[in-house]
């Protein structure tokens, strides 16, 4: 029909390409763009997986001799260290949760066409993409990867004689940051954009789904942070390259004067911390916004507390920025400023919990479907929980400074940060498959890489916490030479071990992924009876996501067991004729 | 059951977007975008003021002493910010005449654009030639500067003078290639809507690009 066509390639910014190369490597689409962040992110966490299992078998067997590596010096041990955290925070951890389901489906869950800059959003992924490529490339310049672990303290990260991954390897390492940075703010730019200029009709904030607010803030976070740590980064280059003294003090390496004076590590320390801890939140903030979804749709109940939910984030968002000191306790900060850091973290509690117990009340009296989507958001509420309990432990300077240098602060941030909002990407790798790809995960597979996942990993970072408690220092490629740490090697024997375990069930994951792109059932497009708009459109979506319809808003995302209702559930655009909660 | 509307009775996002949409967006994204550009040189002024602050220690005497030594800026970065500020101003007649074309029914709810007579691309040009005269006096600067002595590693000031000046001229050739596709779709036929949009979004970067470059400047010889 003439006027439906016209519709529909005036309702796009541009039209749907043809060619192979503009469709699927140039895309201006969303979508496209999307599942190039989330295939990005995937390569890079099997990289950054690979390189902790070199660690692990160095730990406790340190003189193997490993392929490609051989035997592990400190200083390789060191490079693979710093290359893990690197490529897990960077390109996974920012870039799946939000690159990838972000692009996919913020524009569809609001009832947009696409982002509001389709061009900058490509460029966003390729910049991304250029970055991965700087970092990786590191491995292979002379004197390999960078000694100074993803936090790049100086004068470490800032003198090229001062280790063999310290000179070309890292200056790639700066560079590739300083790009993602750029990548991200352009990314930041669209989210915002796009949430506060396209949502369809009435599509109010308030109406938004968990999972857009989640994304908003953290494109406020990443616009807010990432420029902070690119003007680190510009510093830090010119100390490397131009000899000028930011952050490198009158130093001597190897007995002979560095040619600096006068600048200051902490400077570098709270400029980087100031992006650094933010950066925790734009890690884990979409995936309570994805959690706070599938809760409500698995349970087949409202969200608890929308509102709360939404100031919650706000609010943890917020006092992300407020908190950056209670990484640097040891350095030495005026105990007046380290209680008001202490104070403020222990604050960040209070959202934090109260994004828990919503969690808990929506769960509570609801009829649960253990899908596996669910099963991820549950592993993740507790991965939440079990790693934020340690959170105020950290918090007070005194327990700090005995824990700070110890497995106790790997124990914790992995759990909260890490795996915690890798299970938020597996959680909306499951939920939303069958609207990517058209078809249904295999449920089976699912569940056991979600046990796998999950006892794996208590088992690998439990047992941190009491290695660090019993005084184990991190950054130590090896405990064979210190009596009570060499105690302690069953305990490490253990956790390596247990990665084995794990690391071997997340190839049922990428088996499943692949193996249920080609065979996997045929999916509806409402497979999971949910109410937000992306489940309203085919499946897959259509190039300009709503077929050159336009989606109208009358209700919140969360319409479930409504009373009266033919069904449990009232899609976000259905007319209200029932009441509601 | 579900509700919909088409694209033909509802304009609000499928259309392509009314010049209004187009305008309020790209306004929009700019200003998230200067906010990402004002944290890099919050950044650069913070470190700036803690550096200034910073003893370091002297090897010779083994005490501790401040290294920091006000720069002697040259009169020509002065002369430089007038050139600039006066293209901020040929900019601004720049994108108010451009919406000359628009009709006024269109327009008149955006402000501080108005139907007038189009000489646009006569103000883009001088614009585009005093932003490269910036430049151009911005380089001469950084010359007087290393002729008298003063490299980027020469004393912490001097690193934080060529910093800044560096990555201002960075960002402003930014506005320097904006002004080239400003005066490109003014030139070019194309939808009227099109030019203004990219004219306007132009002339608010290059205004806050001048502004940037006056709280520098501010920076530089108030904190010293």
């Amino acid at each position: 029909m003439a006027t439906g066509e016209f519709a529909a390639h005036e309702a796009h910014a541009h039209a749907a390409p043809q060619g192979f190369i503009r469709k699927w490597v140039f895309s201006l689409d969303h979508k496209v763009i999307g599942l190039q962040y989330y295939f990005l992110a995937l390569t890079a966490v099997f990289v950054g997986m690979f390189l902790s299992l070199l660690m692990r078998i160095h730990l406790i067997w340190p003189g193997m001799s490993l392929p490609f590596f051989g035997e592990i010096k400190p200083e390789v041990y060191l490079s693979l260290l710093t290359m893990h955290g690197t490529i897990m925070v960077f390109f996974v951890l920012t870039t799946a949760p939000q690159g990838g389901f972000g692009n996919y489906f913020l524009p569809i869950q609001i009832g947009a066409a696409d982002m509001a800059f389709p061009v900058i959003n490509m460029l966003s992924f390729w910049v991304t993409f250029l970055a991965y490529i700087v970092m990786l490339s590191a491995f292979f310049v002379t004197g390999g990867a960078p000694l100074h672990g993803w936090t790049g303290y100086p004068p470490l990260s800032a003198l090229p004689s001062a280790g063999p991954g310290q000179g070309l390897g890292a200056d790639l390492w700066v560079i590739s940051i300083a790009l993602f940075c750029i990548g991200a703010l352009m990314s930041a730019l669209n989210f915002i954009t796009t949430t506060l200029d396209m949502r369809a009709r009435g599509m109010s904030l308030m109406r938004m789904p968990l999972t857009c607010w989640a994304w908003f803030i953290t494109a406020i976070l990443g616009l807010l942070a990432f420029g902070v740590l690119l003007a680190a980064g510009i510093l830090l280059l010119l100390d490397r390259n131009a000899g000028t003294s930011f952050f490198v003090p009158l130093v001597t390496v190897n007995g002979q004067l560095a040619g600096h004076k006068g600048g200051s590590p902490l400077l570098w320390q709270h400029l980087f911390w100031f992006f650094g801890h933010p950066e925790v939140y734009i890690a884990i903030l979409p995936a309570m916004g994805l959690c706070s979804q599938l809760v409500s749709v698995f349970s087949r109940k409202p969200i608890f507390g929308y509102r709360a939910m939404v100031y919650a984030m706000l609010s943890i968002g917020l006092m992300g920025f407020m908190v950056w000191g209670h990484h640097m306790f040891m350095s030495g900060m005026s105990p007046y400023s380290a209680f008001a850091f202490s104070v403020m973290t222990m604050a960040i509690g209070v959202p934090s919990a109260i994004k828990t117990f919503n969690w808990l009340g929506t769960l509570w009296g609801g009829r649960i479907r253990f899908s596996s989507p669910m099963l991820f958001a549950l592993g993740f509420v507790s991965l939440f929980v079990s790693g934020g309990i340690s959170g105020p432990f950290l918090a007070q300077p005194t327990l700090d400074i005995y824990l700070h240098e110890t497995y106790f602060v790997i124990g914790h941030f992995h759990l909260i940060m890490g795996v915690a909002s890798i299970f938020g990407i597996f959680a909306a790798t499951y939920y939303w498959f069958p609207k990517m790809f058209g078809r249904m995960m295999n449920e089976s597979l699912a569940r056991w890489h979600f046990w796998f996942s999950l006892v794996g990993t208590y088992c690998i970072f439990m047992p941190m916490h009491y290695y660090g408690m019993a005084a184990g220092l991190r950054r130590y490629s090896q405990s064979t030479e210190v009596a009570y740490i060499h105690n302690l090697l069953p305990l490490q024997k253990f956790i390596t071990f247990a990665a084995f375990i794990t690391i071997a069930g997340q190839f049922i994951f990428l088996f499943n992924l692949f193996w249920s792109m080609k065979f996997g059932k045929k999916a509806s497009d409402n497979p999971w009876e949910a109410t937000t708009l992306e489940w309203t459109t085919a499946t897959p979506p259509p190039h300009d996501n709503f077929a050159g319809r336009t989606p109208v808003i009358n209700n919140g995302p969360y319409e479930y067991g409504v009373p009266g209702a033919p069904r449990d559930y009232v899609m976000q655009t259905e007319p209200l004729t029932v009441a509601t909660h | 059951m579900t509700n919909f509307s088409s694209a033909a009775d509802d304009s609000s996002n499928y259309d392509l977007p009314q010049f209004e949409t187009r305008l309020r967006r790209a306004r929009l994204g700019l200003g998230v975008g200067v906010v990402g550009i004002v944290m890099v040189f919050v950044s650069f002024a913070s470190a700036y003021v803690v550096r200034q602050g910073l003893p370091t220690l002297d090897p010779r005497t083994n005490t501790l002493v401040h290294d920091w030594f006000p720069l002697p800026l040259p009169w020509l970065l002065f002369f430089n910010t007038g050139v600039l500020l006066i293209s901020s101003l040929t900019m601004e007649l720049a994108r108010r005449e451009v919406a000359r074309n628009i009709p006024p029914a269109r327009v008149v709810s955006i402000p501080a654009v108005s139907a007038v007579q189009e000489r646009t691309i006569f103000w883009l040009a001088f614009t585009l030639l005093l932003g490269l005269a910036f430049l151009r006096g911005q380089w001469v600067v950084w010359r007087e500067l290393a002729a008298s002595g003063f490299y980027v590693a020469t004393f912490p000031s001097s690193s934080f003078v060529y910093l800044l000046t560096g990555m201002h001229g960075l960002h402003l050739l930014g506005g320097v290639l904006a002004l080239l596709v400003a005066a490109s779709a003014s030139l070019l036929p194309g939808p009227v809507e099109s030019r203004v949009v990219v004219v306007d979004v132009t002339g608010w970067y290059w205004h806050f690009m001048a502004l940037l470059w006056v709280c520098i400047l501010c920076l530089l010889t108030l904190v010293r």
